[in-house]
């Protein structure tokens, strides 16, 4: 709206949009949102921006060469067919999903699962509610909170079947928190209670997915020995 | 001393041959900055300017430029690691064995690439987990997120394919482990691990294509997308930053008066 003004111009008097073109923008809530409308403090990227990078990026290699220096990678035998280490590990980062291969059959914890992650993934920004993210609980609560409940409890009798222990916990403490949530509002007297209020759908489903993530990422990392039997790291 | 060198490096930029090198020329005001942007190939894919806001280390945590620094260590020092590998069996474990203790520096070249890589995973992971959290994936910015996506993907299959590079027990078992998991794929499982594998079991051609894939075409899928990902950020109107976002400014009552007032 603002923006530099003619010196001449003299607000509220001018009628003529032949002479005097008034833009007017209406912001609805679908509007691209291209439109820029407050202008703010900006620098150029040369050299405020480039600097600040390079920096980053050197303290980030002095930290990778210290470890480089301090330890080695790993090096066992020669690739061997005929002799199978117990247990046989994927890299870290798939050790989640070789945990849950621990459970269920390979089609569902190797194809159907990551598949889903990455389509989910993919499709976040394409819900318009995960746009407009509003708190899950504020409107039409009764029936929300009903499905919250009904979908938790769902989820953690599929785990108990199979006797997922690992996931079950991650998944009922995100569900406290939800729970928590269904009974605040942005009325609410804590700080704490009115942000969880607000969280979106969305968010739930992504802690609860950072949080399974994590749990079986280390637990397959640090907790599983031959067999794939339950070990302590501490006690080897 | 510092003032000399300033001015020997603003003499040299005032050469004809910079002059012909770089096209923005010799000059510190504003033009010159943004053209130094603009004018260069390489970073003419970021905006010429930045929101003050974006450049604090709470706004983005510098996910992003760490996640473009460790892949470029690991270019720089994967380049002289295939100087000293051939994928091939059993010579690759050997390759790999001198690296470790007759290459001068090899070593530490070993353990930065492996060191890196690693880094590299967290870092795309914590990358995609802030910028969700920061709801930066809102229109505009929905492709951007996509292809923020696929570069995940690609990052882990880049960490997977020089995870069998070592060709020892680790690297032979992580993937035997990782590629049976693609026989499970309905009708076409087994094709599929063959066609991944070039054969049934973990082999020499499962080296040479890993070893393929690993030095060739994924860090090159991986510099197409990345630039892409880049130019994404200027076009869809700079880093996300909340308080300039419409939805926001919506959500504020639009002024009764359509007259500015001066």
């Amino acid at each position: 709206m603002s923006g530099p003004t003619p010196k001449d111009f003299i607000a509220g008097m001018d009628s003529n949009a032949r002479k005097s073109p008034t833009r007017v923008v209406f912001v609805t809530r679908r509007t691209s949102a291209q439109v820029k409308v407050t202008a703010e403090d900006q620098v150029q990227t040369y050299p405020e921006l480039l600097f600040r990078a390079v920096v980053a990026i050197e303290v980030l290699a002095i930290a990778l060469v210290s470890m480089a220096l301090l330890f080695n990678a790993p090096l066992e035998g020669i690739a061997d067919p005929s002799h199978t280490p117990n247990p046989a590990k994927a890299p870290w980062y798939f050790l989640g999903l070789q945990e849950m291969l621990h459970y269920f059959p390979p089609v569902v914890a190797g194809v159907l699962v990551p598949g889903l992650v990455v389509m989910a993934l993919i499709v976040i920004p394409y819900f318009n509610i995960n746009v407009e993210a509003e708190g899950l609980f504020l409107k039409d609560r009764e029936r929300r909170v009903l499905i919250f409940y009904v979908v938790t409890a769902a989820l953690c009798l599929f785990l108990l079947l199979f006797d997922v222990y690992v996931a079950l916990v991650p998944a009922l403490i995100v569900a406290g928190f939800m729970a928590l949530a269904a009974q605040s509002s942005p009325q609410s007297a804590s700080a704490f209670r009115r942000g969880l209020a607000a969280k979106p759908l969305s968010f739930w489903i992504m802690t609860w997915f950072l949080f399974e993530l994590t749990v079986l990422t280390a637990v397959g990392t640090f907790f599983r020995g031959p067999g794939w039997s339950w070990v302590l790291p501490w006690r080897s | 001393m510092a003032k000399t060198i300033t001015n020997y490096f603003d003499e040299l930029r005032g050469t004809r041959v910079w002059r012909s090198v770089f096209r923005s020329g010799s000059g510190s005001s504003t033009l010159h900055r943004a053209l130094a942007i603009q004018q260069n190939v390489f970073l003419h894919l970021f905006s010429t300017k930045v929101r003050t806001r974006m450049l604090s280390f709470s706004a983005t945590w510098y996910l992003g430029t760490l996640t473009l620094g460790t892949f470029l260590i690991l270019v720089s020092t994967g380049i002289p690691l295939m100087f000293y590998y051939h994928p091939s069996v059993p010579q690759a474990y050997a390759d790999t064995k001198d690296l470790q203790f007759v290459v001068s520096s090899g070593l530490f070249l070993r353990n930065l690439h492996r060191w890196s890589a690693h880094a590299m995973v967290f870092l795309v992971f914590a990358h995609m987990f802030k910028v969700f959290y920061r709801g930066a994936y809102r229109p505009p910015r929905e492709f951007n997120w996509v292809i923020g996506v696929v570069l995940l993907l690609i990052t882990l299959l880049l960490s997977y394919t020089g995870y069998l590079l070592p060709w020892d027990q680790l690297a032979f078992w992580a993937i035997t482990v990782g590629s049976n998991i693609a026989s499970a794929v309905p009708v076409m499982g087994n094709k599929v691990h063959f066609l991944m594998l070039g054969g049934n079991v973990v082999n020499a051609n499962a080296l040479l294509r890993f070893y393929v894939l690993h030095c060739m075409i994924l860090p090159l899928v991986a510099i197409l997308f990345v630039a892409i990902h880049f130019w994404r950020i200027r076009k869809d109107g700079g880093l996300y930053a909340h308080q300039s976002e419409p939805r926001t400014v919506a959500a504020r009552s639009v002024p009764a008066k359509g007259v500015p007032v001066p």
